[in-house]
């Protein structure tokens, strides 16, 4: 007992020694590296960010969300229509953006949260394509159509913090990813992060035990789209512009990846998930054309070999395969 | 003759232990012509039922009575067609199961439902979700406030697990612990949110003699923790060792109340349990 207890606490000691490790990796690396890189680095946060944000509603809960990007969107283009045409400066724009991703969320959500598994996933699909038809169609002339929205500024406080430059963006993108995973750490190990951990495990029994199923299925989506909301934002900025093509719906497919490759409700598991989406193509830029037959070819070896992800929950992750099942027994 | 005289005897020893009960015992769960339709079948009619404070009841009756339809009813999973469920003077049809379990009614399920890739410990936490209510800001912040709370339910989670005897498998997670051990997490969690109701759909079913022997003296000495329990059963010998009270249930509808060995002699029974005498009805 007391053995184990001591292995538990150097066990702990190493993983602290190397999330430090990792910090301190983090803050030096744009001065080993090139321009190029560092750009690479930021879009690996903002697959992070992205991952995270998806983490809650597909990981921590089990709901199945095939047009997360649409949330993105949203909060992508309130930041770019607010800061083009009002000139509302970005950091103003960042809780903003958050706000209406996450009120969306809510409006969309709440008459289809009832939904088990592949129906919520199908409505969902259909939210992210709508979403990105709009802007297409350029609503009240304001969205820009197919050309997007042009000219957004750089996020600053004054004139002392003006985030211009990648290594700039980089520390800011890492400073939100880092914010963020403190949070959602601290929900995991609170009763809101176990009651979505039970309401993925069993429905009515976490109903019986006094959890209002809905409020918590709700507050992941609104909770998750937040976030990506947050995502839009940095991602938006970064661009300088934003247009409906970047919201397609292979890039849900792809967050969607990020959640099972790195292993459902793990926040390391979704780290490493983000690193193999994003990074992964840099590093073969010779196979590019083959990237969707790898990534296609790599998801069917996760779910034969280890479908609780690459770094699965301690306590034990679940299954993507048993999750699948259960939903489709209950749709009967 | 014999046969109308000893039925006649048992109707009014009924009567009088009835009252008696409701003399010395608040009725704490009462159902009043409690109605649940699925599509043309009626699967609870008019069905009345009491619990009474500080006592075992028990619901029993052949496969297919009603009886989990009953206590889906009370817990709010099923919504009645018609009737009441009147839980300490309020009634509680068209709540949802999370507000009830609130009130103080907590349940444990036929086929164990439990949150099975979670460690028994936080099977027990969960328990208490309705009885705490930091949010999702402070949650996040980590606040004072909920780490003093987060503490709480982990020693309240702790001192139940030590109650239901698993203390062991603290860290294991609950599919991976024995059956019958699965049982007890069950009744655990739902003893965690601090019930003055218990409601348990069959818990001796799938347990050997010893485990039910075990479940005896357990729902015994939870009745000193002023706690009130109603219990689905088939197994007889459960039934008539612990329950103060019998209410039988065949086809939707009450046959047959009262004390345990007035029940188990009560010839409509009989013939609900083992089918009609052919002899007898010609």
């Amino acid at each position: 007992m007391k053995l184990n207890k001591n292995i538990t606490e150097k066990n702990s000691i190493f993983k602290n020694w190397m999330v430090i490790l990792a910090a301190i990796l983090f803050i030096i690396l744009p001065f080993i590296i090139n321009a190029y890189w560092v750009d690479v680095l930021f879009f690996f946060g903002i697959y992070a960010l992205l991952g995270l944000s998806l983490n809650i509603v597909l990981g921590e809960v089990g709901l199945f969300d095939l047009g997360h990007i649409g949330f993105m969107a949203i909060g992508a283009y309130t930041t770019a229509i607010l800061n083009a045409t009002f000139g509302i400066p970005i950091i103003i724009l960042l809780p903003v953006s958050a706000i209406a991703a996450g009120a969306f969320a809510w409006l969309v959500c709440s008459p289809i949260i009832h939904l088990r598994g592949d129906y919520l996933c199908i409505v969902t699909i259909g939210m992210g394509e709508i979403v990105r038809l709009t802007l297409n169609n350029n609503p009240f002339g304001i969205t820009g159509g197919p050309n997007g929205v042009f000219g957004i500024d750089f996020p600053s406080l004054g004139s002392i913090f003006v985030v211009d430059n990648s290594t700039k963006f980089y520390y800011f993108i890492w400073l939100i990813v880092g914010l963020t995973i403190i949070g959602l750490v601290n929900l995991q190990r609170s009763r809101i992060g176990r009651a979505w951990n039970c309401i993925r495990e069993d429905e009515i029994a976490a109903e019986a035990t006094g959890i209002d199923v809905r409020y918590y299925k709700l507050l992941a989506f609104v909770l998750g789209a937040g976030l990506a909301g947050v995502a839009g934002n940095v991602y938006a900025t970064k661009l300088m512009m934003v247009s409906p093509e970047s919201f397609n719906f292979m890039e849900s497919c792809m967050l969607f990846c990020i959640v099972l490759i790195g292993g459902m409700g793990s926040i390391p598991g979704v780290l490493i998930g983000a690193a193999a989406i994003s990074l992964f193509p840099e590093f073969f830029r010779t196979f590019a054309q083959y990237r969707m037959l790898i990534f296609g070819a790599a998801m069917v070896a996760m779910m034969v070999f280890k479908p609780g992800g690459i770094w699965p929950r301690k306590r034990g992750a679940v299954k993507f395969k048993s999750l699948l099942m259960k939903a489709g027994d209950e749709n009967g | 003759m014999a046969k109308d005289n000893n039925s006649m005897e048992t109707m009014i020893r009924t009567k009088q232990a009835n009252e008696e009960i409701n003399k010395i015992n608040k009725v704490v769960l009462q159902t009043d012509k409690l109605t649940k339709k699925f599509g043309g079948l009626t699967a609870v009619n008019n069905f009345d039922l009491k619990v009474s404070q500080g006592q075992i009841s028990s619901l029993i009756g052949p496969n297919g009575a009603g009886k989990t339809t009953v206590f889906n009813v009370v817990t709010g999973i099923y919504k009645a067609d018609g009737g009441k469920v009147v839980f300490k003077g309020e009634d509680l049809v068209g709540k949802k199961p999370h507000q009830i379990i609130k009130k103080g009614i907590a349940r444990t399920f036929q086929n164990i439902r439990l949150f099975s890739n979670m460690t028994c410990l936080e099977n027990v936490m969960a328990g208490q979700h309705c009885r705490s209510n930091e949010g999702t800001w402070t949650s996040i912040l980590q606040t004072p406030g909920q780490k003093k709370e987060e503490l709480e339910i982990k020693k309240n989670a702790e001192d139940r697990l030590k109650q239901v005897g698993l203390w062991k498998y603290r860290d294991e997670l609950a599919k991976n612990i024995a059956y019958g051990n699965q049982r007890m997490l069950e009744i655990g969690r739902a003893l965690a949110s601090n019930p003055d109701l218990l409601i348990l759909d069959e818990p001796s079913s799938g347990l050997n003699d010893k485990e039910s022997e075990d479940l005896i003296i357990f729902l015994k000495f939870l009745l000193k923790e002023d706690l009130t329990i109603l219990l689905i059963e088939h197994d007889m010998n459960v039934v008539m060792g612990i329950s103060h009270w019998v209410t039988v249930m065949d086809e939707g509808k009450k046959i047959a109340e009262g004390l345990p060995e007035d029940v188990y002699s009560n010839p409509q029974v009989i013939e609900a349990y083992l089918g009609k005498d052919e002899e007898e009805e010609e």
